[in-house]
C-alpha cells in the first residue's frame, strides 16, 4: 500500500513542479520549494559546475535545476563515481568547493570511494544525494540505504535533511567546513519531500561561525621562536612539505621561507606542484617511490621541517626507523595530525599561510651550500643508476619516463597533469615538470584505480584556460572508462595518455620482487583504446615505436579537442628507486 | 602500559554524534567498556562519558580524533585519580529464597544496597558505587540464585573542572581567548618546550 501511495504523491508533486503557474506562484509568495533553495545557496556560494546523475530522490532538484540551466552548469557524468572524482579534480585545480549530485540508494553508495579518496586527501567537497520521503526513512523503501551511517567515517561533516526550512542554514554550513580549516568532503541528504516542500524563505545568508568548529587557531608566538631557533641552530635543516602548502594558499609564503633559509625541500606526492620543479631548491620527492636524497638524507639531517604534511607510512617507510636523529618541527592546521606519527620537537599548530611568514621573519638568511651539495651526490647517483635509462633507454622497450620527459618538452611544465594509480602514476610524478601550483592532481592517500579520467575532466572544468593531460595506466583506465561519455557529450578538451604496459604493473612488480615472480592476475587484456574512443567520437591513436613519441603527443596537444594516445611501453620495467615496505628510508634500492 | 581511562567529551545534541564518536574507537579495535550519554550542566549540550582500557598514547591521538569532529565541543581524557565516578547495578532475586535464607537486613547495610521493589515473586535490589562494590554484592546474591543483574555505564565528574559554562561563553565568541584556542593535547604534551 504504502509504496503505491508514494507513486501517487510523486506523481501529484511533479505535476505540481511541471505546472507553469508554480513559479509565478513562487515570486508572488516568496515561497520556495527546497529544491530552489539548494540551487539558490550554490548561486549564493559561487558554485559554476556541479558534477551529478539524476535518479527518482533528487528529481525534484533536477526539475528545479531545469530552470536554473544559465546559472548553474550541470555536467551529467557516466556513474556516481565519476561524478564525484570530477568533483575531486574540480576542486583540485580550481581551490574551489566541488559540488556533486547524487540520488539516493545505489547513487549515494557509487560516492563512497570519491568520499574516501576526498576525505584522506584532504578535498573540499559538498555532496548532495536524494533520499526517500522522510515518513519512509527505515522502511526498506526503494533505494533507501542508509546514507548518513555508511558515509560517515569518510565525511568531514554529514547531515540529513527532512524538512526544507532546513535547507540554507545546512548547506551554509555544509560549504563552511567543507573549504575551511582541513577542507575535507561534507555529505547532506535530503529527503524528496523536504525538495518538494514549499517554505517561506529568507534569503542565503553564508555561514562564517560554528560554534563547536574552530577551524584554525590563533598561532602562539612562543612556538614559532622556538622553532625558528631550532632551524637557526641547524647545521642539516631539511624541508618536507605537502599539500597543506597548496590548500593553504602559502606557495609563496613558502618559497620565501625555504629561500631565506637556504633549506632544501622535498615533498609528498600532493605537495608537488607547490614548489616549481625546476627551483633549486626542490630536491625531490619522498617516500617509497622517491627520490634516493631525500630519502636517504631524511635520517641524516639534523632538523626536520614537515609543513602541511601528515607523514603517511608511504613517507616515513618503517616508523620507528624514521628520522630518529633529527628534531622535528611539525607545521599543520590539524592538530590531530600532530604527533599522530611521528613525534614533534615542535609543534606549530596554525594555518601554513599564517605560520610560515612569521617563521620567515624570525629565521636567519642563510645558505647551506655543504649540505645542499650532498643532495646533488645522491640525485647524480639516481642518475647514473636509475634515471639515465629510464629517461633516455637503450633498449627498444619504451619507458614511462621517456614519454613524460617529451611531454615536459612540450608543455614546458605548464600542463595540468592527472594522474591516476600506480607505476605510471610514480614515474609520472617523479619525471613530470611543474611550474605552476595546483598543476599535479593524483589519488594520494586513497590510491584509487580509476579516478584520473574523471578526475582530468573535472579539472578542465575547474581550470578552462589551461591544458589537462590524463595520464593512466591500462588498469586503471578501465575501471572508468565510461567517462568517455562525458567528454564526448560535453566536448571538454581533456588529453588522455594511456601508458599501457599491459600488466597491472604496480602489483606485478610487488609480484616480482616480494612473491617469487608468481604473477597472481595482473595479466590485464585491454581492448582496441583507439576503436572504443572511436565509439566515443574521441579522436586517438596508439604507438609503439620510439621515434612516434614526440609527433604523437604533439598532435594530441594541438588537436582541438578530446584526444586519447596509448602508448606501448615495456611490459616488465620496474620503478625504482624504491623503499620496500618495513624498511627504513635510508634502505632505498636503487635497484 | 594499558590502563582505565575515562574519556568525558562535550557535544552538541546532534543525531549521529554518538555514532561518529562510536566508530572512533571501533576503527581502531578498541572496545568500548562503558559508555553514557546524557544532558550536561548546559542545556542543549550533550556530555558522553566514555570507559575504556588502553595507554595513554592511543587514548590521546583517539581524543584528538574525537574532538576533531564538527560537532564535539570538547574532549577531556582522565584516570581514576582525577574523577569521582560512579555507576549504579540493579538485582533481581527471588523473593521466597531472599526472605528464607539471606540477612536481608545485613546486605542492605553491608553493600549499601536499596531494595527498590518487593513483589511476591521477586525482590530488586539497588546499589551506586564502584564497580568492585556492585560486583561483590554480585557474588553474594549469585547462591541465592540472582535472576538478573544489570550495571550501568560509568558516570564521571572530574575533580578539577569547573564546569562547561565558562568555556562556552569562550566558544560563543569568535575571537576566543587563549585558552580556548589551545588544544588541551597539545599543550598538555611533554616536550614541547624541552628539548
Amino acid at each position: 500500500m504504502e509504496k503505491i501511495d508514494t507513486i501517487i504523491n510523486q506523481k501529484e508533486a511533479n505535476e505540481i513542479l511541471a505546472s507553469p503557474q508554480f513559479a509565478i506562484q513562487v515570486k508572488e509568495e516568496t515561497e520556495i520549494s527546497g529544491s530552489q533553495a539548494v540551487l539558490e545557496a550554490f548561486i549564493a556560494e559561487g558554485v559554476d559546475t556541479i558534477f551529478g546523475y539524476p535518479g527518482g530522490a533528487i528529481m525534484p532538484i533536477y526539475d528545479a535545476l531545469y530552470d536554473y540551466n544559465d546559472q548553474l552548469k550541470h555536467i551529467l557524468v557516466r556513474h556516481e563515481q565519476g561524478g564525484i572524482h570530477a568533483g575531486q579534480g574540480y576542486a583540485r585545480s580550481s581551490g574551489k568547493v566541488g559540488v556533486v549530485f547524487a540520488t539516493s540508494g545505489p547513487g549515494a553508495t557509487n560516492l563512497v570511494t570519491g568520499l574516501a579518496d576526498a576525505m584522506i586527501d584532504s578535498t573540499p567537497l559538498v555532496c548532495i544525494t536524494g533520499q526517500v520521503y522522510a515518513h519512509l526513512l527505515g522502511t526498506d523503501a526503494f533505494q533507501e540505504v542508509d546514507v548518513i551511517n555508511i558515509t560517515t567515517p569518510i565525511t568531514k561533516w554529514n547531515y540529513q535533511i527532512t524538512d526544507a526550512n532546513e535547507i540554507p542554514s545546512v548547506l551554509a554550513k555544509a560549504f563552511h567546513i567543507a573549504g575551511t580549516g582541513r577542507p575535507g568532503p561534507v555529505l547532506i541528504d535530503i529527503t524528496k519531500n523536504a525538495q518538494l516542500q514549499k517554505f517561506n524563505y529568507s534569503g542565503y545568508k553564508k555561514c562564517t561561525f560554528i560554534r563547536s568548529y574552530r577551524p584554525k587557531p590563533t598561532v602562539r608566538k612562543e612556538y614559532v621562536e622556538r622553532a625558528a631557533q631550532l632551524i637557526n641552530e641547524a647545521k642539516k635543516p631539511m624541508v618536507i612539505f605537502g599539500q597543506g602548502v597548496i590548500l593553504g594558499g602559502a606557495e609563496k609564503e613558502f618559497k620565501a621561507f625555504i629561500e631565506k633559509g637556504g633549506l632544501p625541500a622535498a615533498w609528498t606526492i600532493l605537495g608537488l606542484s607547490a614548489l616549481p620543479t625546476d627551483h633549486p631548491q626542490n630536491v625531490g620527492m619522498l617516500g617509497m617511490h622517491g627520490n634516493y636524497g631525500p630519502n636517504v638524507l631524511t635520517n641524516e639531517c639534523d632538523v626536520l621541517i614537515a609543513v602541511g604534511m601528515r607523514f603517511d607510512d608511504r613517507v616515513t617507510g618503517r616508523l620507528d626507523k624514521y628520522a630518529r636523529q633529527a628534531k622535528v618541527i611539525h607545521l599543520d592546521i590539524d592538530p590531530a595530525e600532530i604527533d599522530k606519527n611521528v613525534k614533534a620537537t615542535v609543534a606549530l599548530w596554525g594555518d601554513c599561510k599564517e605560520t610560515l611568514p612569521m617563521l620567515t621573519a624570525l629565521i636567519d638568511k642563510k645558505q647551506h651550500p655543504e649540505w645542499l651539495q650532498k643532495f646533488n651526490e645522491f640525485t647524480q647517483k639516481e642518475i647514473d643508476v636509475v634515471i639515465k635509462d629510464e629517461l633516455n633507454p637503450t633498449t627498444d622497450e619504451l619507458t614511462m619516463g621517456e614519454v613524460i620527459k617529451v611531454l615536459n618538452e612540450l608543455t614546458k611544465g605548464d600542463a595540468i597533469i592527472v594522474t591516476d594509480v600506480g607505476q605510471h602514476q610514480m614515474v609520472t610524478c617523479r619525471y613530470a615538470k611543474f611550474n605552476e601550483t595546483k598543476s599535479n592532481i593524483t589519488s594520494g592517500g586513497a590510491g584509487t584505480m580509476g579516478f584520473a579520467l574523471p578526475a582530468a575532466i573535472g579539472a578542465k572544468f575547474g581550470a578552462l584556460n589551461r591544458t589537462v593531460v590524463a595520464v593512466i595506466g591500462d588498469g586503471g583506465v578501465q575501471m572508468t572508462i565510461q567517462e568517455l561519455g562525458t567528454i564526448m557529450q560535453t566536448g571538454i578538451n581533456v588529453k588522455i595518455l594511456i601508458l599501457n604496459n599491459q600488466f597491472l604493473g604496480m602489483v606485478r612488480q610487488w609480484q616480482q620482487l616480494f612473491h617469487d615472480k608468481r604473477y597472481s592476475f595482473v595479466d590485464i587484456e585491454s581492448p582496441d583504446y583507439v576503436m572504443v574512443a572511436k565509439g566515443y567520437r574521441i579522436e586517438g591513436q596508439s604507438i609503439s615505436k620510439r621515434d612516434q613519441i614526440k609527433d604523437a603527443l604533439s598532435i594530441m596537444l594541438n588537436h582541438p579537442g578530446a584526444y586519447l594516445l596509448e602508448v606501448m611501453v615495456g611490459k616488465e620495467n620496474n620503478v625504482f628507486p624504491m623503499v620496500p615496505q618495513g624498511c627504513s628510508v635510508a634502505e632505498i634500492r636503487l635497484s | 602500559m594499558k590502563k582505565e581511562f575515562t574519556i568525558t567529551v562535550y557535544g552538541e545534541n546532534q543525531i549521529g554524534l554518538l555514532n561518529r564518536i562510536a566508530i572512533i574507537f571501533v576503527r581502531r579495535k578498541i572496545n568500548i567498556d562503558t559508555m553514557n550519554t546524557s544532558p550536561s550542566e548546559i542545556v542543549g549540550i550533550h556530555r558522553f562519558t566514555i570507559l575504556i582500557d588502553e595507554t595513554e598514547e592511543v587514548v590521546r591521538k583517539v581524543c584528538r580524533q574525537i574532538e576533531k569532529q564538527v560537532d564535539v565541543l570538547k574532549v577531556y581524557f582522565n584516570t581514576e585519580e582525577d574523577i569521582v565516578w560512579q555507576e549504579m547495578a540493579l538485582y533481581k532475586v527471588s523473593t521466597e529464597q531472599i526472605a528464607e535464607k539471606a540477612k536481608v537486613e545485613r546486605l542492605l547495610r553491608e553493600f549499601g544496597a536499596r531494595v527498590v521493589a518487593i513483589t511476591k515473586d521477586f525482590t530488586i535490589f539497588e546499589t551506586t558505587g564502584h564497580r568492585e562494590e556492585t560486583d561483590k554484592l554480585v557474588k553474594v546474591l549469585e547462591p541465592y540464585g540472582l535472576t538478573e543483574f544489570v550495571r550501568s555505564a560509568r558516570i564521571a565528574i572530574i575533580k578539577k573542572s569547573r564546569g562547561f559554562h565558562e568555556k562556552l561563553k569562550e566558544f560563543e565568541q569568535r575571537a576566543p581567548g587563549e585558552e580556548l584556542v589551545e588544544n588541551e593535547f597539545l599543550n598538555q604534551r611533554q616536550g614541547v618546550f624541552s628539548m
